[in-house]
């Protein structure tokens, strides 16, 4: 195992029993099905795709707040399972969407930020001092703030003590939830600059949920393309957002709202509404929605396919398959 | 790092802040505060107030009328049926009122509030357990129970405040319960997941101070409930037995004499419907004061 590789996963799936009613039994739900992605030091990866694909479920596994049903998640080689909540706590930290939910709006500032430390006993009450202050500084943010409650600051500010408190315990992984999607447009911008100048203070890796591609356009050195649990196409972002393979991944791309009223709002080439995940298609599980699908696609379930760098989960561009379709 | 916000430069009132001022500002809270408040220290200072001794019988001074009925200052109130003092009655009742509104809440909130935030926050299993202790309670009509406990047990005061303090914790439990979950599903909770926080932790320091307001609200709405059922009770002469001055069992006593002598009933009545009325306009003005942030 190579070690600039920060985290890995490995045929991590998720599956949830969704009830039926009394008398109806469960179903499985599967949220994420065998994910393998690979997070190398200092990269950003932008995980995108439509609402319930299973991004948030992914994040939750990351930071040890579900456990997967079978497969591996690793930090710098070392499995999750034989560690604890705190273990994984001290390197992976997560950073949300909202940050008007995400600080507790009965505490101070300080209380904030010196939680973590207060959490993991590091230091004592005269040193948590001095760090507030210097991750207020390293987050932008001026020092009088540090005894105001969070109903006193604006979403900017709030989101920057929310990275206060996510990097105090300086975690290696970041794990950002739409981070700037609860904000002013205005904010956004300086709010994705801060993340981007962090990770070249602190040597962060970012794993980047969005489904705001402009966004992750802008901070993703890698993306990954969800669908209903599965990634379906990774790549390194200037490839996938000039060329995306999968057809799902070329939808989702076209879906981009540009500001030239001149073009219009875009037209996607997407049939149909996104399917219940209890009861996923057969085959290709995007084959309803799919411009170019074929019968193939309803009937065979397509594996990923090496396409250096990346891979794309599509028959079309299955080699072998294309072979004996011609 | 030199991007700054534009409205850095404002700082708005602190939270703490905001409620002070909305408190000063709010008449129910004020008024229902000052009149308890009152009641209270009338309460503990009655051995110095009262006039005469509440046990204090002198059947020569039987019925005697307020002064606003043209009775003496001798006896401000009047007298009951065995001569003694109404007004240092009336004070001495005020301790019993308190005292079971007081304690009562507080065992009810003990267990009320720790069953609702375990199935507010664990939810599953715990969740439909706890439901189901809430609706066998609820289907068990309280002062029913409470006459069947008293009767087998006998009436005292500290019967009385058990039976009510096991009885009703059902709101606690209820309100409790929602606004555990309300609470849960917020980011700062899942952060705090995230950050190792033991499960404890979490509950005290982020769910807990999060729930207080409503958690005070029913306090007082469930200590009103307990003094109103207190006086039902003594009145049913189930509750504290004479001598003691409880309210209601003042105005039992008072009526045989209710076509006759009607101060008798009215005057604890009356006592009994400005201390309700405080608790419950106390309750609403907290309730308002602490309302959630940026609503002035």
């Amino acid at each position: 195992m190579s070690d600039d590789i920060a985290l890995e996963l490995s045929d991590v799936t998720k599956i949830y029993q969704i009830s039926q009613g009394m008398f109806g039994g469960t179903k499985p739900l599967r949220a994420l099905d065998k994910i393998s992605l690979q997070l190398r030091k200092g990269e950003v990866l932008g995980l995108v795709g439509e609402s319930g694909c299973g991004k948030s479920t992914l994040a939750k596994v990351l930071l040890g707040l579900e456990k997967p049903t079978t497969g591996n998640v690793r930090v710098y080689g070392q499995p999750f399972g034989t560690h604890d909540r705190r273990w994984i706590a001290r390197r992976i930290q997560p950073i949300f969407q909202d940050p008007y939910s995400s600080l507790n709006p009965r505490k101070s500032v300080r209380e904030i930020i010196t939680l973590p430390l207060k959490v993991h006993s590091v230091g004592d009450s005269s040193s948590w001092d001095k760090e507030v202050a210097k991750m207020l500084d390293l987050v932008g943010l001026p020092q009088r703030l540090i005894d105001a409650s969070p109903s006193q600051m604006s979403g900017g500010q709030r989101q920057r003590v929310a990275i206060a408190r996510a990097l105090i315990m300086r975690p290696e992984v970041v794990i950002c939830d739409e981070p700037t999607s609860a904000l002013d447009v205005s904010v956004q911008s300086q709010v994705l600059n801060l993340l981007i100048d962090l990770r070249d203070e602190l040597g962060l890796t970012y794993l980047f949920i969005s489904h705001n591609l402009a966004v992750v356009e802008h901070i993703a050195t890698r993306v990954a393309v969800m669908y209903l649990g599965r990634v379906i196409e990774q790549a390194p972002a200037a490839r996938i957002f000039d060329a995306p393979k999968h057809p799902y991944a070329s939808a989702l791309l076209d879906s981009i709202l540009t500001p030239d009223p001149a073009l219009g709002v875009p037209d996607v080439n997407l049939d149909g509404t996104f399917p219940n995940p209890v009861d996923p298609p057969s085959g290709c599980t995007f084959h309803p929605r799919c411009p170019s699908a074929t019968a193939l696609c309803s009937a065979k379930r397509p594996e990923p396919v090496e396409q250096a760098p990346g891979f794309v989960t599509c028959h079309l561009h299955d080699p072998e398959i294309q072979k004996e379709l011609t | 790092m030199t991007i700054i916000d534009s409205n850095e430069i404002t700082t708005a009132p602190s939270p703490a802040q905001q409620m002070r001022r909305r408190a000063l500002r709010h008449w129910g809270f004020l008024i229902g505060g000052g009149v308890l408040g009152l009641i209270i220290l009338m309460a503990v200072l009655a051995p110095f107030f009262a006039p005469h001794d509440p046990y204090a019988q002198d059947l020569s001074q039987r019925f005697l009328r307020p002064v606003f009925l043209g009775g003496s200052w001798e006896h401000p109130l009047g007298t009951d049926h065995l001569g003694r003092d109404y007004l240092s009655r009336l004070l001495f009742g005020a301790q019993i009122s308190l005292t079971i509104g007081f304690v009562t809440a507080l065992i009810s909130g003990v267990i009320g509030t720790t069953l609702g935030v375990a199935a507010g926050y664990f939810g599953g299993r715990v969740d439909t357990i706890v439901m189901f202790i809430i609706t066998v309670r609820l289907s068990m009509p309280v002062v029913l129970v409470a006459l069947a406990v008293v009767a087998l047990f006998g009436g005292s005061l500290t019967t009385v405040v058990l039976v009510l303090g096991f009885l009703l914790w059902d709101q606690f439990a209820v309100v409790m319960r929602t606004s555990t979950q309300q609470i849960r599903n917020q980011d700062y909770v899942t952060s705090a997941q995230a950050l190792g926080c033991t499960t404890t932790r979490i509950i005290l320091t982020e769910v807990m101070p999060n729930i207080l307001n409503n958690l005070i609200v029913i306090i007082t709405l469930e200590m009103a409930h307990a003094i109103i059922l207190e006086a039902a009770l003594s009145f049913l002469g189930l509750g504290v037995q004479p001598p003691l001055p409880s309210w209601g069992l003042m105005i039992a006593e008072g009526k045989d004499m209710l076509f006759f002598e009607p101060f008798l009933i009215t005057i604890p009545g009356i006592a009994l419907f400005v201390l309700i009325f405080a608790i419950n306009l106390l309750g609403d003005g907290v309730r308002d004061v602490t309302a959630p942030e940026n609503r002035n």
